[in-house]
This record gives C-alpha cells, sequence and structure tokens, in this order.
C-alpha cells in the first residue's frame, strides 16, 4: 500500500514579506515515521503550521488525507512546541487531555462518557494515568510531553505532529519518549520536525532536511550536500558524532 | 458599625459591593490566567467615552458605558488577533481616546454632572435599586455564559493554537471573553470608578491563583475574596470617613502584598 497521507506539491509560504518556505515538495506514506531537520528560523514550524491549515501557501498545493488542510486536519492529532505554554496556568492534566476532544459538535455539551473513557485510555497509553490530577506545571519536561502526546490522541488521529518534541526532555527520557512513538508508529504516521540532528536515530525510519527549500530522498539517507545547504556548517562533526552513523561517503 | 445597615444607601452599596464581586471573581480568574490584564485595562478606561456619551445624549451613563465598552472591547480584541505586533500601541491608543471622549462629552453636556469623580473612583452609596436590578442582569449573564461555555474558554486560555486546530472558534471564544470584560466592567463601576475597575477586577484573583490549582476553585474563592474585600472595605471607609472604592482598593492591595510573602 503506497497512500500518501500527506501531499505537499511545490507550496510557497510567506510570512510578512518574507518567503520562508520555497517549492517545498513532499509525500509522506502511512505509517511512515519522519524526521525533519533544519536550523532554527528555517521554516520548520511553518511548515507544520501549513500543514494543519493556520498559515495558507500563496502558491502550490496541500492535501492531507486527500482533502484540504481546513478539513484534513481533523486527521492530525497535533503535539506543539514546549514554548508556547504558560506553566503556571491552573490547569490538571486531565483537564488538559480532555481538551484534545473538544470540536464544534461539543457546544452546550458537557464531556460525554465516551470522551472521558478516550481520555483515559489515551493517558494509560503514554503511562501517566497517575498523574491525572496534577497541575500541568508540576511536571517534569518529558511527563508534560507525553501527556501532550495524549491530548493529541484522544481526537483518534491518522498523523501525529510534533514540533520539537526533545526540546525539553532530559537526555535520559528521550529513549523512552522514542520507544513510545515508536509503539505508537504501528497505527499512526508520524511526522516530527527539530532543530536537533540528534534526533536521527535508530527509531526514525525516514529524514529530510529543511531551510527554507526541503530536501528529501524519501529515506533516511542524507546527502552531505544537502546538510550543508541547510546548516551551513562543517559536517563531519555530525557525521561522526551520531550515535548511528547515516551519512554516506560523498561521491 | 451596625447602625450604617440602618441606612438604606448603606445597605444597596453593601449589595452592589457583593454583587460586583461574583462577575469579578469569576472574570478575573480568566484575565490573570490567560494574562489579559492590559486589555482588560484598555476596556475599562474606554468605557469612560461611553459614560460621556450618555451625559451629552440625555441617557444613562451605565448604558452608555455598557454599549460603548462593548464596541471597545470588539475593537481591541480585532487589533490583538490581526495586528499581533501592534496590540499594545492600539490597545493604548483606544484606552485613551476614551478617557478623552467621556470627558469633552461631558464638559460640552449643557447637564450639571456632579458625579463626574464618582465614575471616575466610584461612590458605592449612590448606588440605586435600578442599578442593583442592572448588576444582578449582568451578573447572571455573566454566570450563564461561563458555564455554557466553561470548557471551551479554558481550552482557548491555555492553549489558542491546539484548539484552532481542533477547529473551535477561538476567534469568537476570545471576543466573547473580552465582551464580559466589558460587562464586568459595567457592574464594577459604581463600585470604584472606571479608574479603579482593573484593581478588582485582578487583585482577587491573583491572590487565589497563588494558591490553587484548578479555575474553578480560583474563580469561587476569588468571589468569596472579593466579597470580604467589599464588606471590610465598605465598613473600614465609613469608620475612617474615607472615600469607599480607593478604601476597598488599597485594602485589596495590601492582602496581595502580603500574600505574596505566603506564596508556595
Amino acid at each position: 500500500m503506497n497512500e500518501n497521507v500527506i501531499e505537499i506539491k511545490g507550496i510557497y509560504v510567506k510570512l510578512g514579506e518574507m518567503v520562508v518556505l520555497e517549492d517545498i515538495n513532499l509525500n509522506v506514506k502511512k505509517n511512515d515515521f519522519l524526521g525533519i531537520i533544519g536550523p532554527n528560523g528555517g521554516g520548520k514550524t511553518t511548515l507544520l503550521k501549513t500543514i494543519l491549515g493556520i498559515i495558507k501557501p500563496y502558491k502550490g498545493d496541500i492535501k492531507i488525507m486527500g482533502e484540504t488542510p481546513e478539513k484534513g486536519r481533523e486527521y492530525i492529532g497535533y503535539v506543539p512546541q514546549y514554548v508556547f505554554f504558560d506553566m503556571k496556568f491552573p490547569i490538571t492534566v486531565w483537564e488538559v487531555v480532555l481538551t484534545g476532544r473538544l470540536n464544534r459538535t461539543k457546544y452546550f455539551k458537557n464531556y460525554s462518557k465516551e470522551d472521558k473513557d478516550i481520555s483515559e485510555m489515551a493517558l494509560k497509553q503514554v503511562e501517566m494515568e497517575k498523574y491525572k490530577n496534577k497541575k500541568i506545571g508540576e511536571l517534569s519536561g518529558g511527563e508534560r510531553q507525553r501527556v501532550f502526546v495524549a491530548r493529541a490522541l484522544v481526537s483518534q488521529p491518522q498523523i501525529l505532529l510534533l514540533d520539537e518534541p526533545m526540546a525539553n526532555v532530559d537526555s535520559p527520557r528521550e529513549k523512552e519518549f522514542y520507544e513510545l512513538l515508536k509503539k505508537l508508529k504501528e497505527k499512526l504516521t508520524i511526522v516530527l520536525v527539530s532543530h536537533d540532528i540528534g534526533i536521527i536515530s535508530a527509531y526514525i525510519d525516514k529524514v529530510a532536511c529543511i531551510n527554507r527549500k526541503l530536501y528529501f530522498h524519501d529515506s533516511k539517507e542524507i546527502k552531505i550536500d544537502d546538510l550543508m545547504a541547510v546548516y551551513g556548517c562543517p559536517v563531519d562533526m555530525i557525521a561522526h558524532g551520531a550515535p548511528h552513523r547515516v551519512l554516506k561517503e560523498h561521491g | 458599625m451596625v447602625e450604617a445597615l440602618q441606612f438604606e444607601f448603606f445597605r444597596n452599596g453593601l449589595i452592589g459591593g457583593i454583587l460586583a464581586s461574583i462577575a469579578c471573581g469569576i472574570i478575573g480568574s480568566y484575565v490573570v490566567s490567560k494574562r489579559i490584564v492590559f486589555i482588560s485595562g484598555g476596556i475599562s478606561h474606554a468605557c469612560f467615552g461611553g459614560i460621556g456619551i450618555g451625559y451629552f445624549f440625555g441617557f444613562s451613563p451605565l448604558i452608555g458605558a455598557l454599549l460603548f465598552g462593548v464596541f471597545s472591547s470588539f475593537l481591541m480584541g480585532k487589533a490583538s488577533l490581526k495586528a499581533k505586533e501592534k496590540e499594545d500601541t492600539i490597545i493604548g491608543v483606544l484606552w485613551a481616546v476614551g478617557m478623552s471622549l467621556g470627558i469633552i462629552l461631558i464638559s460640552l453636556s449643557k447637564r450639571y454632572a456632579p458625579d463626574l469623580f464618582s465614575y471616575l473612583f466610584g461612590s458605592i452609596l449612590t448606588i440605586t435599586e435600578a442599578d442593583i436590578k442592572l448588576m444582578i442582569f449582568l451578573d447572571f449573564f455573566i454566570f450563564i455564559s461561563v458555564i455554557l461555555f466553561y470548557k471551551e474558554l479554558l481550552a482557548i486560555s491555555f492553549d489558542e493554537e491546539f484548539s484552532r486546530v481542533r477547529g473551535l472558534n477561538v476567534d469568537f471564544f476570545y471576543l466573547y471573553l473580552l465582551f464580559l470584560v466589558a460587562l464586568t466592567t459595567v457592574l464594577l463601576l459604581r463600585v470604584v470608578g472606571v479608574i479603579l475597575v482593573i484593581a478588582l477586577l485582578t487583585i482577587p484573583s491573583a491572590i487565589i491563583s497563588q494558591f490553587f490549582y484548578s479555575l474553578k476553585k480560583i474563580m469561587l474563592f476569588s468571589v468569596a475574596l472579593g466579597v470580604f474585600f467589599m464588606i471590610a472595605g465598605l465598613f473600614l471607609s465609613y469608620l475612617l470617613n474615607l472615600p469607599s472604592g480607593a478604601t476597598i482598593v488599597l485594602l485589596s492591595s495590601f492582602f496581595y502584598l502580603v500574600s505574596l510573602l505566603f506564596k508556595r
């Protein structure tokens, strides 16, 4: 089965007057685990927001499960970047997860039994059910990330989009978090973006590089030229320092 | 102190103060948690323009404040949604426009305006039966709104973007919240006046939110604390013969400072 769950054809995106994404082409297939890496300011978050239909491209076409992003985003579970939250906000883990069940049809109604059952299950899935009544600000970075994954899961998505998921996770916890994603991958397509080349690990199947333009060969292989173009820095450090060598010799 | 309760104006003042605390505690909890203190300050001050309109055209200044407050909350809300980078400038300007409009219209109106000062700083002891009826209606409206949209308001306050992705009408709920701030301002006008509204809107919830996690609890205890400030402040101003609005605000501020020492 070679179904494309995300299809991006030649999109251009402007923020204000600046072109931040240029001629992006990307097909994500069902059950892919794709990592998109690129430097800060390279357009990673903008690309995610375009996929979610929050930002509109001025050129090109984008389809989520064959639909426009506005419609297609109901198939997407979104895990935003940590920095966007106010950790002093008075809300519990349970309340956060439940908000993932909200949509326009829930106006004037209370959360149903189904909503609560699904939320309970999602918390179990990410192994956070013990923290149900904790305030979100009391959790560690890794625990919080799990809660946000649970919130994304309760809408029963086909695709999971994660923005810098490791940004606030301690390194010992990273492996556990990847294990969680690996489990989820059996049923979902996962796309995560990061500025950190270290995310290229045994867990990720495919890697793309982004810095205004996107470099993608539908595989885990990155060409040194691509990394040079994206990061504009010496790459031998990356090739030798990474736990799993992913760069092939050039030539 | 008990003898003060014999006077109808004192009783009305007390009832008005309690009614104001209800809206204050509920909406103030959103204002503090969602950190929209500045825009709320803008809305409450801009209401003064509506008071001027009421004076000038000869209808109730409170109704004027209500209409103009809702109008300016909409403008400021739109500005903050559409022009993020200029948000605080636009709010600052509208804030000043409202105040200036109020002063000019009041000075132009032929009618005598002895209680200009009372709309700026409040005069809880001049609250009438009609004011109380309006306050009850506004309290009721705010209460029902928050019950109906509790989970949506919580979601958009915590994470606007996620709510947008879930398909919630984030802009609508944000504007609705600001609309409720405008209604709360009108409720507080007689009690503390436009200049001091923002203090009572934020102080009780700011104190309580240091000690409680859940928004519902913060609302509940903020209302209780607001009622306490109103009653204690009113009696204090009566005993010491001081302006009531400012006494209530200073008393609340004192408690806020003390609470910072005990913060967890």
